[in-house]
């Protein structure tokens, strides 16, 4: 079989890519192409939120306090406007909000799961292939950090960022602090599965030949070992972009993560939640419902990466 | 009467693609007390045929067509449950690997009670009784002491008997063994195969033999069906079909078979299913570099090489234990000449290669290669020209190239490293090195996994040329091959010898392969260099006991068919 396949024009990347088992596979889950579509449509309406967005919440001058509290499709008794999902206290339109808030979200997600990862990958694969004093000084760090629950490290990473940043700047690095605190609690995993992949791979004949040659360590780890070992990160990674968003939002819903003034799904439920028992059940429901939508499909997605790329399923 | 009746079987596995046809219309009978071989390179289907037999196959597979019988009465097709009345019980089967077939968690007893308890109906103590007598009969001493051990605690020939043991606890009239020894050395081999002889003899079992080893099938079975790409091609008497081969296929698979009696020249090229390559190591001489023959006409020296490999650790060292994998070997290596090390599993022969290559530190010992003394130079630096010199050819042709990179760039790799060649230069070396190799130069532009075992082996070799070297170190470089493929790969090793006066350490458990291969052989055990002689002295007057022993287990293969080697024969 592999004797026709050589023989045969190598094909263009898209080709072969659309053509795969993997590809294959993902048309073939319902599940999949469903939670895949709902992520790009999510994650695509928050890239363009300033063209899709009728109002920004961030502009004063567009916000009208007379407009506050209008109900979803109903026309303001002042004004006359009416707005899709109701607007909040401040007069802001909660389908602006939502989409403002899932910029900050996904923008917080991405950046603290690829910290956590860099950080992650770079450490498992040297504690994996190096081995020795170094390897047990990384993974005991990792076993003490898994102790604590990850949320009160970064509860206690952002108050200690707090306490040290000046009251005039704390607005402007909350966003970066809530990356830094999310990232460092949650790189351990990475570090613990590129280890044991490492493991694995560099007793690989592959890795002997390398040595042979005279590779040093560090392309030895770069450009052999770290593309054979992507593939469960991958998984991890998505699972963890559910997980971080969640964070953030648990974080801010605290009201230690994004600032009022530039406020995070997480945040827009904690404004809601006031209002909750008033009447104003829009304020947290569509935000609550963003949230959930996005942090479920993303999980599904990563579900269906994780049975995807085992081969024991296959 | 006929055993078991197997008429114009097809199992069938649809893929996305196309239905990948299995096994094609195979025929097969098992009359009482018959060995009945098995025998086909990878993909011929032998296997399938046995878990059809069982209905072990796995989804998508199915049987597609034909018939399996059993004294007469059809059983495929059967439903789960009568299917299940009849495996294990009336037909059993031994797989290849003895430490996946038991279950670690429970002791042999527990493992053998249970399913004599289930077939047999015995009570607890007839049942003991009778698990005892079965280690006993498959030749388990103490049986009364080890019948209350864990699997692990017993040694891989062991466990292929308990394994064995299982296969007889439902009194079965027939057994399938799915290459019930390939996992095993040579001298538990001939045992275990022994034992399967026995037990067909004296309780009149059929036994189904796979295996893709014709040492085996020679030594051992009775009747033999040889088949390819799910087809049946030939049948009958071992002798007959041995001797005498009539289908094109059988001529060429037996004329590859390394012979430990003769020596050929190169082995026939095989023209059977366009499977034939063409190589051109000739022409890579014309560009190959030579450098000046070593002075004294050895080119690698080995003095006292001792390796300890740490067994259990601790943080005081006077705990700590060691195990010494190579003990105080030494041996040299003339200039172009291929040495050969045999021995079997653990005997250090790879752990030795490995040191040569600069893959393992030493702890004791010298390597000298060309007047330079390797083991003395520390620094990665300092080896860089060494190293240059010589390469390697792994066994696992899977694991052995990177399969995130692509082909050209696997052996462009050590080009680069070295800073031998630059630009176009380089792409143009690749270009022929995959030409030689018989691949042709489009291959580069593809990644490993589209290639065939033998193909990736010859990349292998390709990389392993790519900086000129004057020294290979071959480790297994065809156990993990088919015969036909093997032979293939040992043609381009002498044609490197003959054209490149390129040397070799080669290393090997297959003694029939190192007689072809070899100028001379040093044979290894427990970690030392018990024997170092001429090939053919060796083969012929071996001076240890051990040596002895090593060739008598070895096949001798004297049946097999010589026609289409008369021409190669040395």
């Amino acid at each position: 079989m592999s004797d026709q396949t050589s023989q045969s024009a190598p094909k263009s990347m898209f080709a072969r890519a659309w053509d795969s088992d993997f590809a294959y596979n993902f048309r073939r889950t319902p599940v999949a192409v469903g939670s895949a579509f709902v992520v790009a449509l999510l994650v695509l309406s928050a890239i363009f939120a300033p063209l899709i967005a009728p109002h920004n919440p961030f502009d004063p001058a567009s916000l009208d306090l007379m407009n506050g509290f209008t109900a979803p499709m109903a026309a303001n008794e002042f004004t006359g406007d009416v707005f899709w999902l109701g607007t909040d206290d401040q007069g802001r339109d909660v389908f602006s909000t939502i989409l403002y808030g899932m910029r900050i979200s996904l923008f917080v997600g991405f950046s603290a799961v690829l910290f956590a990862m860099v950080l992650g990958i770079t450490l498992g694969l040297i504690a994996g292939y190096v081995g020795g004093w170094i390897e047990t000084i990384i993974m005991r760090a990792a076993d003490v950090q898994l102790t604590f629950p990850a949320i009160l490290v970064a509860m206690l990473i952002f108050g200690v960022a707090k306490g040290i940043t000046p009251i005039e700047h704390q607005d402007k690095m909350a966003i970066w602090v809530l990356i830094l605190a999310i990232g460092l609690s949650d790189w351990v995993q990475f570090a613990r599965v590129v280890r044991g992949a490492t493991l694995v791979e560099k007793d690989k004949e592959y890795v002997q030949a390398a040595r042979m040659i005279g590779r040093g360590k560090g392309i030895i780890m770069l450009r052999h070992i770290l593309p054979n070992v992507l593939s469960p990160v991958l998984v991890i990674a998505t699972i963890s972009l559910a997980l971080a968003i969640i964070a953030e939002a648990t974080l801010s819903f605290l009201g230690v993560g994004a600032p009022p003034t530039q406020p995070s799904l997480g945040t827009l439920i904690r404004i809601g939640q006031g209002f909750l028992f008033s009447g104003e059940w829009w304020i947290i429901l569509f935000p609550s419902v963003t949230l959930l939508s996005l942090a479920l499909s993303v999980n599904l997605l990563g579900d269906w990466l994780r049975d995807a790329l085992n081969p024991r399923l296959q | 009467m006929t055993l078991l009746t197997i008429e114009d079987l097809s199992v069938h596995f649809p893929t996305r693609h196309k239905v990948f046809v299995a096994v094609n219309e195979a025929d097969l009978t098992v009359e009482p007390g018959e060995i009945h071989g098995l025998v086909g390179e990878s993909g011929a289907g032998k296997s399938t045929i046995g878990a059809a037999v069982m209905g072990l196959l796995e989804r998508p597979g199915h049987i597609a067509g034909g018939t399996v019988s059993f004294k007469g009465e059809a059983i495929s097709g059967r439903d789960a449950e009568a299917m299940r009345s009849l495996r294990g019980a009336k037909i059993s089967m031994i797989f290849q690997d003895p430490l996946t077939s038991l279950n670690p968690l429970l002791t042999v007893g527990q493992q053998l009670i249970e399913t004599i308890q289930f077939h047999l109906k015995l009570s607890d103590g007839d049942s003991r009784k009778r698990a005892v007598e079965l280690l006993d009969r498959v030749g388990i001493p103490l049986p009364d002491e080890r019948i209350d051990m864990y699997p692990h605690q017993f040694s891989g020939g062991m466990r292929q008997r308990v394994v064995i043991a299982l296969a007889l606890c439902s009194e079965p009239d027939v057994i399938i063994a799915d290459e019930p020894t390939t996992a095993l050395d040579v001298s538990i081999q001939a045992q275990i195969l022994e034992l399967i002889k026995e037990l067909a003899r004296e309780r009149q079992t059929g036994v189904i033999l796979i295996t893709h080893d014709m040492g085996v099938i020679a030594d051992t079975t009775d009747k033999v069906t040889v088949m390819y790409q799910g087809a049946v091609v030939e049948s009958g008497a071992t002798e007959q079909v041995m001797g005498n081969p009539q289908h094109d296929y059988t001529k060429s698979l037996i004329a590859a078979v390394p012979r430990p009696t003769l020596k050929v020249h190169r082995f026939p090229q095989l023209s059977y299913g366009g499977r034939s390559i063409e190589f051109h190591i000739d022409d890579l001489a014309r560009n190959w570099q030579k450098p000046e023959p070593s002075k004294s006409g050895t080119l690698l020296k080995v003095e006292n090489l001792t390796k300890t490999f740490l067994q259990k650790g601790a943080l005081i060292p006077s705990r700590r234990k060691y195990f010494k994998a190579v003990d105080n070997v030494s041996f040299d290596i003339r200039d172009g000449e291929v040495f050969g090390v045999v021995g079997e599993s653990g005997s250090g022969k790879s752990t030795v290669a490995r040191m040569i290559a600069t893959l393992y530190e030493t702890n004791g010992g010298k390597i000298t290669f060309d007047e330079t003394e390797v083991t003395a130079l520390s620094s990665n630096r300092d080896l860089e020209g060494y190293r240059r010199q010589i390469q390697m050819i792994f066994q696992d042709p899977y694991s052995s190239l990177n399969p995130r990179m692509r082909v050209d760039e696997i052996i462009a790799e050590p080009v680069k490293h070295h800073k031998l060649l630059e630009g176009a230069a380089i792409q143009h070396r690749v270009d022929e090195l995959l030409d030689r190799v018989g691949l042709g130069s489009e291959a580069g532009r593809r990644y490993p996994h589209e290639f065939s075992g033998g193909q990736r082996q010859r990349i292998s070799i390709a990389r392993a040329l790519a900086t000129q070297p004057r020294f290979l170190i071959c480790d297994e470089p065809t156990s993990a091959l088919d015969v036909s493929i093997q032979a293939q790969i040992l043609n381009i090793l002498k044609d490197l010898q003959e054209h490149l006066g390129l040397t070799m350490l080669f290393i090997s458990h297959d003694l029939p392969v190192v007689r072809q291969m070899c100028d001379r052989v040093g044979v290894m055990r427990q970690g030392q260099m018990v024997e170092v002689a001429e090939t053919e002295e060796l083969f012929a007057n071996p001076k240890e006991a051990y040596t002895r022993e090593l060739l008598s287990l070895m096949p001798k293969l004297e049946g097999l068919s010589t026609e289409g080697l008369k021409d190669e024969i040395v």
